[in-house]
């Protein structure tokens, strides 16, 4: 009944406020009557009737107030004033909007990225369910890693993917490349190397054909292929997919069976997959070769914990049945003592996240006190302004307005401005954080983030709003309501009522900014001199002009008793390229992430090292310091256990 | 123990006015509470008028314009049956309140 009333009468404020002169009328009126029915003059009763009902306009304010209907109209008004009050002052509103748009907008940038590196889940079927298979605390570098994600052998992945009761499915998938197009033109794309159940496992559902499945996994050479949406869109025009669709992929045709939806970027947060491929299992799996991921979908009912328990009891039986050939014995106790463990993956994998989880986290904060900054020096401006406001705020609560009114005209203003602000903050937040991005990308690897303002950010940018409109309206809007009206007007134009006082919460405020900016003027150059470090540190090698070529030997089918002479051939080839100084080949790229490694014994000491094929020329064409030279001394070669 | 026990004096007292006249105008309920209380309570029209539009808004009373005896025309006030319970419970927490009072009071 009441709401229904204060919509109903919402609009009506003029019927309503007359409706209450009326009544009072009535009433001052009723008083006269009576006044002179007690023989007093006409002129003595109104000037009586008149002393003991007050002002008028004072008792039509606090009637109307009651009147809740009122109170949302006199709302849009305060808006509309508000609205007067900027265009009057264009300057200053444009200052106060400027700041809080580049600080809000720089949090919510920082915000955008931490929420696609780390909070949003991946675009799959029941994201929660996600568990990612790893050895507990890491291989420690035995055998040969492929990429930082791998950690699961091809023999432990067949172990696994007989036993896993926690999970109602269970996949490997890794990255790898492709080779694409004719043999003299050809380009390398982002393979992603998938069992037969990962799609199903997943929950994706295809935008044409079909995605790979179980029966797939035939042979090892590559016969059919799974397309991303931006590669179908972009390489392959977009045309429809039919049971003829075939690509040229390394040097054969290869039958494409299907496309990803366009949300679907593989399990890496960062990167995207163009292409991907059924895995094969070699006759002869390498033991010591970490190759693949393992992610599973855990059942109803299993916790992170309970399904860890489970892999915990397998691992025994599961590393001693596939500990790698030809390595000794030490090393295959730690091997068999590896533990596996599950872990939530509903959010997919990054080296994005690992490495600059934290940096993001430090960015966020920075930017946040940037934005207390602003805030702190929003309220300053906004108390000099309250104090020319002052005689204006003293009228009106003369004249009848409540306290709660002019403070909530003042927050008005405030929550107005934080509006504007965040509203263009979230607006200039993707190119900021795109521009973010794109520093943080290297040659060799681009990043592909989806940078979109999803609930979440909008979340973070009205909590910003709301948060800056309350320190830097607040304080101001308490102060200017606090003065008494009658001292306001009495110290004239000026209005510098409560002198002090305000100057001593101004200068707190002064003294508060200026802190904040000694810690952020400390972290800058702190982090200057970081970065200066980074950009001299002398790594003992080459760093600039080196070019990386990968060659895929298995792929180029020469013959085994040739590849040595081959690789040869390459190398005095590009070395014969004008403006070569020097060609080396190695298997591990210095600083690539791969890795290879084995545990060297020296009489009763060992230890874990890490091993690189290299070519002679190797060492000079990084520019290898050679701190002391033994070939001259022990000229045997090194050999070592691995067959 | 009511909250505001003055703001609550005031609600009682028009409640209970209203009860007793059937129907009345502002001015009426003053003057009404003014005579019967000999002179002892005097509402002012600063709290009177917010306080009759805000049992309007709860639905405690409803008003209809109508012509005085005087010839005057005045918005009336008359109880609806959710002021009618209102009143019986806010009497019986003035009576525990007056109760408690005395004891208070009487206390050597």
């Amino acid at each position: 009944m009441g709401l229904f009333r204060r919509i109903l009468s919402l609009g009506r404020r003029a019927r309503m406020e007359h409706e209450i002169d009326a009544e009072l009328h009535a009433h001052m009126a009723m008083c006269i009557d009576q006044n002179m029915a007690e023989g007093m003059s006409r002129e003595e009763a109104e000037r009586d009737a008149r002393l003991r009902f007050g002002s008028p306009t004072a008792m039509r304010e606090r009637v109307s107030a009651e009147d809740a209907a009122l109170g949302i109209e006199s709302l849009w008004l305060d808006v509309r004033a508000a609205l007067r009050v900027f265009v009057k002052s264009p300057g200053f509103s444009l200052v106060v909007v400027a700041t809080l748009t580049l600080g809000i907008g720089a949090n919510t940038a920082i915000f955008e990225l931490l929420d696609a590196v780390r909070l949003r889940a991946l675009p799959v079927a029941k994201p929660n369910e996600l568990a990612e298979l790893r050895i507990d605390g890491g291989n420690h570098g035995l055998g040969v890693s492929d990429s930082q994600y791998a950690n699961f052998t091809v023999p432990m992945w067949q172990e696994v993917k007989e036993h896993h009761d926690p999970f109602s499915g269970i996949f490997a998938w890794r990255t790898g490349d492709v080779q694409v197009g004719n043999p003299n033109q050809s380009r390398r794309v982002n393979g992603l190397e998938v069992s037969g159940d990962f799609f199903s496992v997943l929950g994706i559902v295809p935008l044409q054909g079909r995605l790979i499945e179980p029966q797939d996994e035939t042979g090892c050479q590559l016969s059919r292929v799974v397309a991303s949406y931006s590669y179908w869109k972009s390489q392959m025009g977009g045309e429809p997919i039919t049971a003829h669709t075939t690509i040229l992929a390394e040097r054969r045709s290869v039958q494409v069976l299907g496309v990803t939806p366009p949300s679907f970027f593989g399990i890496i947060v960062g990167s995207r997959f163009d292409l991907a491929y059924p895995t094969c299992t070699p006759p002869h799996p390498r033991g010591e070769v970490f190759s693949y991921s393992v992610m599973g979908r855990l059942k109803p009912g299993w916790t992170l914990e309970r399904a860890s328990g489970y892999l915990y009891s397998l691992s025994p039986g599961l590393f001693a049945k596939t500990a790698p050939d030809g390595y000794s014995s030490e090393e295959l106790k730690a091997f068999k003592e590896f533990r596996l463990a599950a872990y939530a993956a509903g959010a997919g994998v990054s080296y994005l996240r690992d490495q600059y989880n934290s940096s993001l986290e430090i960015l966020l904060a920075i930017t946040g006190l940037v934005l207390l900054i602003a805030c702190a020096n929003l309220a300053n401006l906004m108390l000099a302004r309250a104090s020319v406001k002052n005689r204006e705020i003293a009228i009106r609560m003369a004249l009848g307005a409540s306290r709660g009114r002019i403070l909530r005209q003042s927050l008005l203003e405030s929550a107005l401005l934080a509006t504007c602000g965040a509203l263009l903050g979230a607006g200039v937040a993707q190119p900021l954080s795109r521009i973010l991005v794109r520093s943080l990308d290297t040659s060799g690897n681009t990043i592909q983030l989806a940078i979109m303002a999803d609930w979440r950010v909008l979340l973070f940018a009205a909590a910003a709003a709301i948060s800056t409109c309350l320190i830097f309206g607040t304080l101001p809007a308490l102060r200017s309501t606090a003065a008494e009206p009658v001292a306001s007007l009495k110290t004239g134009e000026r209005g510098v009522a409560g002198n002090r006082e305000r100057f001593s919460v101004q200068r707190a405020m002064v003294i508060t900014q200026i802190a904040v900016s000694m810690v952020l003027l400390a972290g800058a150059l702190l982090f200057v001199r970081s970065y200066r470090n980074l950009m001299t540190i002398n790594p003992g090698i080459r760093e600039s002009g080196i070019t990386v070529g990968y060659f895929g030997f298995p792929s180029m089918h020469i013959k085994a008793e040739n590849l040595a002479a081959y690789k040869r051939q390459i190398e005095d080839d590009v070395r014969a390229i004008p403006g070569i100084e020097n060609a080396a080949a190695t298997t591990i790229v210095p600083f690539s992430g791969a890795s290879w490694g084995h545990t060297i014994e020296v009489g009763s000491l060992d230890g874990p090292s890490r091993f690189t094929y290299v070519s002679p020329s190797f060492f000079s064409s990084w520019e290898f310091r050679c701190l002391r030279d033994v070939t001259s001394r022990r000229a045997t070669p090194m050999t070592t256990h691995w067959s | 123990m009511a909250k505001n026990d003055l703001q609550g004096a005031l609600d009682l007292l028009i409640l209970k006015t209203l009860s007793q006249l059937g129907s009345m105008h502002g001015y009426g309920i003053v003057m009404h509470i003014r005579r019967v209380s000999d002179e002892l309570l005097i509402v002012e029209e600063g709290s009177l008028y917010p306080a009759l539009h805000r049992m309007e808004q709860n639905g405690w009373v409803r008003a209809s314009w109508a012509i005085t005896d005087f010839g005057r025309k005045a918005k009336w006030y008359a109880l609806t049956r959710a002021g009618r319970e209102q009143l019986t419970s806010r009497e019986k927490n003035w009576t525990q309140v007056v109760k408690g009072v005395d004891a208070i009071l009487r206390f050597a």
